[in-house]
């Protein structure tokens, strides 16, 4: 029999990104979500208390004596054993899934899965899915860790690097990414169908691969400040950090990175990713049929011109979109420039 | 013929069932093959011969099996105390087996202590199991349901047990409680009529709420076996500092653990929560009547929680005494947390010392929701919290307001863009200054700041250099030039610990 709480739960499960604070580690983060959640299930009213019957003799004095005579009388008297307060709440536990995790001096676009909607994560993170980040950087420290989290180590000066410099260093990084994409592929790289994937933008590294980065833009530069857009795959936020040190490394300076912000993983953007005052139940089972709507919407443009593909391709195609519209940089690009500008 | 051995079967199971623990588990031991040998020789079948021996009458037959289901959640609960025990059997308890009833008599039956006293082997028992009774005894017993000996659960003993059914009503939470050590076998073995009733009406005597009765034994279950008179001393002595009746009747609902404190412990903390804070009598009442839990817990996290806000945080006495009367939760806060906000509040907002202590409220608030405002009105350019300016924001609104009234009267923005600006925070900076640079200088920071090696000591007076220029031009720092979190080293703080330290050992030495 499903009670209004097993009926909650099965709304909750799917899958849905929230936003990540700075400063927390993202296991805080996820115990929130599932004590909120939880909250939100046992909220529903229990279910009627079960009653049981008892039966009791009539006392002794009532029946006469020598008689053979036993008259029961029926009681319908609750049956605590299943009582709310005896057996505690329906659900204790539910399994909130991470998908990529972030560490704690990032922000940005975490995506949890409530449920049998995990299965669903792990088939996602297989399908080479690719994110984005902003990273802000600093031109004249090194540290030790390559952020501002760490122990400063060198000082330099950065007054000869020029914008143009910088992206001449960001196109050879890019270059060099891009040769490791197509090594990675394995797909051989004279034949007609590798020059169609390649086309469409469709090449994805087959099986494991070192972190790569498929996209790579100065968003803004004002020295010794800048900000970098990046979209890569099989990273860690560490590795990024360490790709702005190397950076400063190649402008003959050096350079930290004080902050890493996750803008898009998947086809989760920063515009549906939810805030810590909006995770409690019904906006997450809001934020799952927003998913949810919108996937089919996407499944139904790609299904559209006849293309029999997978789910996977499907995904990337759906995440190619996103970068090739921008719909959701331009939004956070406008909002950097204006709290960076200064 | 069939309806005697109906009966006798009757007579059998009941007798099984109800009263004798021994027989049931050593049906056990002929099936289980990891009980201890030693065990399964040596299993004493306790026998109750009070009951065996009483004479026989229908109503009192089925007293006798009523009294019995109780008795038999209760032996059991004795013979295992851990009651968390799983399924497996009562093997690793050896604990004596005592006898039940010895509370329980209330008709006046005989009242004994050790089951080897009562025993006496040579006595014929009164009834046998193959005796039989009469058709109408057998249809008047009342054989209960058998009930599990050992349970890691409370519900299979709720429906049997009055205390535990009258506790449900109640409101208490018996899935939290049977998850606490031997908490649930000492409900179990309480009486509802001379135990917990008594409690009950001298809690609603002294005013709590009945709504409130059953958060408490939840939160405090030992309420039930803490004597009468030492709860009824505790209260008189509460009366006796001038607590009104209906504070301490919330200074117990609040603090649940509240009565089961000594009057000596009780009078100690409220002895050092005056000196201490040097407070007036009323105003020590009062804090304590606000936070109860400060008269129950250790004593150490506040004494540490003090030093860091006079010697850390640089607050004075009487501003000290201040916060505390308005945030009696500032004793008890955690002390990593507390650094921190107070870190961002005066370093960060550049907020000074009287501000924070005409709005103490600030140091009780959520740092993530403190960090997103300043930075939400910074974007915005409204973060000017000095009272002698233009436009100026209180800390009460900055912290207290819900975020809707926070975006449209304070920052005059919707909410909606206060949450797109949410998502686009990242790990931010301090202002120029470290931490160390503006601890309070008392003689210990002195000392320790003179022992500072010149490159350090240097850099700190340029810092402050720099900090009172740009506060004379009443400017901040560039962005480019603020602090790092991890950038902030606590310079001195080896250095003061070093300082405080030998001082105390002079102050051991001339004390002797």
């Amino acid at each position: 029999m499903t009670t209004s709480s097993v009926r909650v739960f099965h709304k909750l499960e799917g899958l849905f990104s929230i936003y990540k604070p700075p400063g927390v580690h993202w296991k805080l983060v996820r115990d929130t979500v599932e004590t909120n959640l939880l909250k939100g299930i046992n909220a529903a009213p229990p279910p009627a208390p079960r009653q049981r019957v008892q039966f009791l003799a009539e006392p002794t004095s009532v029946v006469a004596e020598g008689s053979n005579e036993l008259i029961l009388s029926a009681a319908s008297v609750p049956a605590l054993a299943h009582h709310p307060l005896v057996c505690g709440p329906e659900f204790q536990h539910i399994g909130v899934g991470v998908g990529h995790r972030l560490d704690i001096f990032s922000s940005g676009v975490l995506v949890l899965g409530v449920g049998q909607a995990n299965k669903a994560l792990t088939d996602l993170y297989r399908s080479h899915v690719t994110r984005d980040y902003t990273l802000e950087g600093e031109f004249g420290m090194a540290t030790d860790n390559f952020s501002h989290t760490g122990r400063l180590i060198e000082r330099t000066t950065y007054d000869h690097i020029t914008r143009d410099k910088l992206e001449r260093v960001l196109a050879m990084m890019q270059g060099s990414n891009q040769k490791a994409l197509l090594t990675y592929s394995k797909v051989d790289m004279s034949t007609q169908e590798a020059y169609e994937l390649a086309v469409k933008g469709e090449l994805r590294p087959d099986g494991k691969s070192p972190p790569i980065m498929t996209g790579l833009r100065l968003l803004h530069f004002q020295p010794p400040h800048f900000t970098l857009e990046v979209q890569c795959l099989n990273e860690t936020q560490r590795y990024l950090c360490r790709i702005l040190h190397e950076m400063g490394l190649e402008l003959r300076s050096t350079a930290i990175c004080k902050g890493v912000r996750r803008t898009r993983d998947g086809p989760f953007t920063l515009q549906h990713a939810l805030t810590h005052q909006h995770w409690t139940s019904p906006d997450v089972i809001q934020a799952i049929q927003q998913y949810r709507s919108s996937r089919k919407a996407r499944k139904a443009k790609c299904t559209q011109p006849g293309k029999d593909t997978g789910t996977a391709s499907q995904i990337q195609e759906m995440v190619e979109e996103a970068a090739v519209t921008g719909d959701s940089h331009r939004l956070h690009s406008v909002l950097t420039s204006k709290a960076f500008g200064s | 013929m069939a309806l005697t051995c109906i009966q006798l079967c009757q007579r059998c199971t009941s007798l099984l069932r109800s009263r004798s623990v021994g027989i049931i588990t050593l049906q056990y031991s002929t099936d289980a093959q990891h009980w201890p040998a030693a065990l399964r020789n040596s299993f004493i079948v306790p026998v109750l011969p009070s009951v065996l021996q009483r004479s026989q009458s229908p109503c009192q037959t089925r007293q006798r099996w009523n009294l019995g289901v109780r008795s038999y959640c209760e032996s059991h609960a004795k013979v295992q105390p851990k009651h968390r025990n799983t399924d497996e059997l009562p093997g690793t308890d050896m604990v004596p087996y005592q006898n039940p009833l010895s509370h329980q008599l209330r008709d006046g039956g005989m009242h004994l202590k050790e089951w080897e006293t009562a025993l006496d082997l040579d006595d014929a028992p009164g009834h046998s199991a193959l005796e039989e009774i009469s058709h109408e005894e057998a249809v008047r017993m009342d054989i209960p349901a058998a009930l599990p000996p050992v349970s890691i659960s409370l519900k299979d003993y709720v429906n049997g047990s009055e205390t535990l059914s009258k506790l449900v009503q109640l409101g208490v939470q018996l899935w939290k409680l049977e998850q606490r050590p031997n908490v649930g076998s000492m409900l179990l073995r309480l009486d509802f009529q001379t135990d917990v009733t008594p409690r009950l009406v001298f809690l609603k005597q002294l005013g709590v709420e009945d709504s409130r009765l059953g958060h408490l034994i939840s939160h405090n279950p030992f309420i039930l076996t803490e004597s009468l008179e030492n709860l009824q001393a505790r209260v008189a002595y509460l009366r006796s500092k001038k607590f009104s009746a209906e504070s301490v009747a919330s200074m117990v609902s609040r603090a649940p653990y509240l009565l089961n404190f000594s009057v000596k412990r009780m009078d100690n903390r409220l002895g050092f929560y005056q000196q201490q804070l040097g407070l007036s009598a009323q105003k020590t009442r009062d804090v304590v009547a606000r936070l109860p839990r400060l008269l129950c817990g250790s004593l150490e996290p506040v004494k540490e929680n003090l030093k860091i806000c006079k010697l850390e945080m640089g607050f004075r006495e009487n501003e000290l005494q201040h916060i505390v009367t308005v945030i009696p939760k500032v004793l008890t806060a955690n002390k990593r947390k507390l650094t921190q906000i107070f870190d961002y509040i005066h370093n960060t907002m550049n907020i000074p010392h009287d501000l924070i202590v005409k709005f103490p409220q600030v140091l009780n608030a959520k740092y993530l929701r403190i960090k997103e405002r300043h930075l939400f009105l910074q974007y915005l350019d409204k973060a000017q919290y000095d009272p002698a300016k233009p436009n100026y924001i209180s800390l009460d609104k900055l912290v207290s307001l819900p975020d809707e009234a926070f975006c449209t009267e304070v920052a005059s923005a919707t909410l909606k863009d206060f949450e797109l600006f949410q998502k686009t925070i990242s790990y931010r900076q301090t202002p120029g200054l470290l931490r160390d640079d503006t601890i309070h200088e008392d003689g210990d920071v002195k000392e320790a700041l003179r022992r500072l090696p010149e490159k350090v000591y240097n850099d700190r007076m340029f810092r402050l250099k720099r900090a009172l220029d740009l506060s004379m031009k009443q400017a901040v720092l560039p962005k480019e030039q603020w602090t790092q979190y991890e950038e902030d080293v606590h310079y001195l703080e080896p250095y003061l610990k070093e300082v405080i330290r030998e001082r105390k050992e002079v102050e051991e030495w001339s004390k002797k």
